[in-house]
């Protein structure tokens, strides 16, 4: 590592022009990045973290510009060179890797030729050679037989064979400065590890500077030499990485590192000082009495999807893959006791959405049975279950507290729809009152309760949600990643109110997750689940401190571990 | 590709016995008696009911369909009572000339339209976005026949640049030996340049006068889904790979922001084919939409029935073609077909 600074950020302010007026998404920011040093820069949304790489790479949104600061590239200053000079540089000498690595390739045109666009544009290739060279980068980015994937379009690869491209376009060049802007966020964890030390092995070989843009401070202390933490446009904190979770200085800082899920901590640990209180004693439930859900042989098939549909099969043409169906759940069984909050993990495509799907009752099952208090839910179709009068004893808490909030409906409105569907006259007052209670019980202040989703934050959001889910007292609630599009401060207020919500009204909690931390702090068992099949189960601790199967082992490493 | 184009063809076979059955059974319950309108004013009852039996009209409904029926398999439409030809060859001749005016007319409109959508997308908020804007409103705002009037009226009437309006040719050419039926390609076979000219400048004002029509809902398609594919993050990807900004704009969004574009052209082809009555009327255009028009007054049912049905394929017909373009565009497309 050399002391000369390679890039050079002073006092860099951009504003956004809005309907409301400017706002100012960075604000005075400054810092360097050496030769061949890894700089994180981590905050939670609208901390500005993306937008400083942005006006580094000046491809801010029209509404934005740089209003004050100098950005200085080896010597060169970025605000005040051409476009064109700034297009020789982008790609050549800095370049990007995005979140969502999927839709940052362009969906028709073969990912080869995406790569040989950016090497023919600044000159490292002729049209000639461009294929070889093409293909080259996609071995370097350990893509499994190039010669064919250079012929790919990105629908037919996996995420993390994606953000390779994505990695291998960034790299093409030989750039000196790369940015990563949130690069493994919706990535699977292992896929997460892979990429990640891909890039991380790829840019010291070369001896690439890096700055990784994330909200994960676990993640940046574990790949990075120096952490910037950013809050409202402002940099509150800079330190090595080593020392960040040691020492926390801002309270800022302080509040990211504590919210931050990691090994050996409870639920209440994960909330600022100021405002943990003590756990709730969990309402006297016979635990260990008759499992609530008792799931056994499981199975949902799905035929393949095949090109040649009815009118082939209707002359009488058969199709050699109508055989065979996927299994998307392949013979699973598992209980969940009265009270007791059981977590589902495992990567994307394991089965684990789809047996909460069918848990829930919005999919019907192929074969097996789903025994709800006694009685096989699974016999009764998925679409008249909503008539039936179980439906108000299972509810869901959805993933996504944008999407799965009416956009015309207010916040009480959307707590009040169960109760009006299917609430029963309890003589409990009307239905106002309900849910002025229900909000109360969840934490959401009274004064939200006529504001529309879009006026909600996403944490009042997943309290509506949650609200609605609770609303008709069910003993069965399906949580489905409820967290995982939230901040980790607004994640850990929501899994606190979660636990004592349980406590509170003893329900059970069928909890769906990738995040293993997560899970380890809210559940008391917890099913790992691999291609439509179980491969572990036990409670928390065995599951996590002593894995028995090899697979879980590798989700467990698979977590970026932050030199503490 | 072969395969899954004959399995398209067979899923439009429902579609096309609907609308032999429809159009029959909607030319029987129309107002209007076509024997009366034949036997002529003076007639007798008795000379309607002579006619009527010529006809075949004295039949009960099913006898008169699978009469029909048997007659269409063997590629007769039956005779217009108006022209006194076969409807087979009556379309012969008139179809190419509304599809040469058609095609004439769209390609103009994609021409323009096209690149000024393209360019207010980029330029959004620009003067070219309002020019945009203001262009696509008139075309839609202006109805053709009176867009086709004014034209004529400056060009020929008052500039006296454009030949007289007055059909695909001026009195002093002859037609080219019909190979395609369109004029313009026919006469270049041909190297009959004279005739050429002649057609050419023959189709240039009503061509004009379909393509503004034509050119509203293309360029505010084009401009829609190019906002759209521009503010995309692969966009972003590839503009922070520092691609110039043709490659940006061209490969990257344009190609992406196609596939609304073509669906917006297929059914603007159609929809002119079949609606640029009006043009053909103020151009004396002899084409197919007058003729099923006037048909239609006399009740003439024959060419009434052949045109719907000659509609219907050339629609079946169109979406294929577009189903097709749409894999070539978009290799996701062509998996899921």
């Amino acid at each position: 590592m050399s002391d000369t600074a390679l890039l050079d950020i002073q006092n860099l302010t951009v504003e956004f022009a809005t309907r409301r007026g400017t706002v100012r998404a960075v604000e005075k920011v400054s810092l360097t990045i050496a030769k061949g040093e890894t700089v994180g820069i981590v905050g939670e949304s609208g901390s500005g973290k993306s937008v400083t790489s942005y006006a580094v790479m000046r491809i801010l949104d029209r509404a934005g510009r740089i209003a004050d600061g100098t950005v200085s590239f080896g010597g060169t200053d970025l605000r005040t060179i051409s476009e064109g000079a700034m297009r020789d540089l982008r790609g050549r000498e800095i370049s990007m890797i995005f979140q969502n690595p999927r839709a940052a390739l362009n969906p028709i045109r073969k990912v080869g030729r995406q790569i040989e666009d950016v090497l023919i544009e600044h000159v490292q290739a002729t049209s000639r050679d461009a294929k070889e060279k093409a293909i080259g980068i996609l071995r370097q980015v350990r893509i499994a037989n190039p010669e064919e994937r250079y012929h790919a379009y990105p629908f037919e690869l996996s995420g993390g064979m994606c953000q390779r491209i994505v990695i291998a376009l960034a790299l093409a060049c030989k750039p000196q400065l790369l940015i990563a802007d949130e690069p493994t966020t919706g990535l699977d964890v292992t896929t997460q590890k892979a990429v990640m030390d891909l890039v991380v092995e790829l840019t010291r070989e070369r001896n690439m500077s890096t700055i990784l843009i994330t909200h994960d401070l676990g993640l940046a202390a574990t790949y990075c030499d120096k952490v910037i933490v950013m809050e409202q446009g402002k940099v509150v904190e800079s330190a090595e990485s080593t020392s960040i979770f040691l020492k926390p200085t801002h309270r800022y800082t302080r509040k990211l590192v504590r919210a931050t899920p990691r090994p050996g901590i409870t639920l209440r640990d994960l909330l600022p000082e100021e405002i943990a209180t003590p756990p709730i004693a969990p309402a006297p439930v016979a635990l260990g009495g008759t499992p609530i859900l008792k799931v056994e042989n499981l199975v949902k098939e799905y035929r393949r999807q095949d090109a040649s549909g009815g009118l082939a099969k209707f002359f009488g043409r058969k199709s050699d893959q109508d055989t065979s169906a996927f299994r998307a759940v392949d013979g699973i069984s598992f209980e969940v006791g009265t009270g007791e909050s059981v977590g589902l993990v495992g990567e994307s495509g394991c089965g684990k959405s789809t047996t909460s799907m069918m848990v829930m009752r919005l999919l019907d099952p192929t074969a097996g049975k789903i025994v709800f208090a006694g009685e096989d839910i699974g016999t009764i179709p998925a679409r008249r279950f909503a008539g039936s009068a179980w439906r108000r004893r299972i509810q869901m808490v959805f993933q996504d507290p944008t999407d799965s909030l009416n956009p015309r409906y207010t916040a009480a409105r959307a707590i009040a729809d169960p109760i009006l569907r299917m609430g029963e006259d309890t003589g409990s007052g009307s239905v106002r009152t309900q849910v002025e209670e229900l909000a109360r019980l969840v934490g959401l202040p009274g004064n939200l309760l006529d504001r529309f989703p879009h006026q909600l934050s996403g944490g009042q959001k997943a309290r509506v949600g949650i609200a609605r889910a609770i609303a008709l007292r069910p003993e069965l609630v399906i949580l489905d990643e409820p967290t995982a599009a939230l901040d980790v401060s607004v994640q850990a207020v929501v899994l606190n109110l979660l636990q004592d919500l349980k406590a509170t009204l003893g329900m059970s909690y069928l909890f769906v997750s990738h995040d293993l931390h997560v899970v380890r702090l809210l559940c008391d068992r917890v099913i790992v689940m691999r291609q439509g099949r179980i491969v572990e189960q036990g409670t928390a601790e065995q599951v996590l401190e002593a894995p028995k199967a090899d697979y879980t082992r590798e989700l467990i490493d698979a977590i970026p571990h932050p030199p503490v | 590709m072969l395969s899954q184009i004959a399995r398209r063809l067979l899923t439009a076979l429902p579609t096309l016995i609907g609308v032999i059955i429809v159009t029959f059974l909607l030319t029987r319950v129309l107002p209007g008696d076509t024997a009366a309108y034949f036997a002529g004013p003076a007639a007798t009852p008795q000379a309607i009911e002579e006619v009527k039996k010529k006809l075949g009209l004295d039949r009960s409904l099913p006898v008169q369909f699978v009469s029909y029926v048997e007659a269409l398999a063997k590629g007769d439409l039956g005779a217009s009572l108006s022209t006194g030809q076969t409807v087979v060859k009556d379309i012969r001749t008139r179809l190419p000339a509304s599809a040469e005016l058609t095609l004439a007319g769209l390609v103009l409109g994609i021409v323009v339209a096209v690149p000024l959508g393209i360019l207010a997308a980029v330029r959004q908020g620009s003067w070219i976005d309002h020019l945009c804007r203001v262009v696509a409103t008139a075309g839609v705002s202006l109805p053709v026949f009176f867009s086709g009037l004014l034209l004529v009226y400056l060009f020929y009437y008052r500039l006296g640049w454009a030949p007289p309006p007055m059909g695909r040719l001026d009195v002093f050419s002859t037609a080219p030996n019909s190979i395609t039926g369109f004029y313009l390609i026919d006469s270049l076979i041909a190297r009959d340049f004279e005739t050429f000219r002649a057609a050419f400048a023959q189709l240039i004002l009503p061509a004009v006068t379909l393509g503004m029509f034509a050119l509203a809902p293309i360029a505010r398609m084009t401009r829609a889904s190019m906002l759209a594919a521009l503010s995309s993050e692969f966009v972003r990807t590839a503009k922070a790979s520092g691609l110039s900004t043709r490659a940006v704009i061209v490969t990257y969004a344009f190609r992406n922001a196609m596939l609304p574009v073509v669906t917006t052209l297929g059914m603007v082809f159609s929809f002119l084919l079949g609606a640029n009555v009006l043009v053909e009327k103020v151009f004396a255009w002899p084409g197919i939409g007058s003729y099923a028009v006037d048909a239609l007054i006399k009740s003439d049912f024959a060419p009434v029935q052949g045109f719907v049905l000659t509609m219907a394929i050339l629609y079946v017909m169109l979406n294929l073609l577009i189903d097709i373009l749409y894999g070539v565009i978009d290799p996701r497309v062509r998996i899921e077909a």
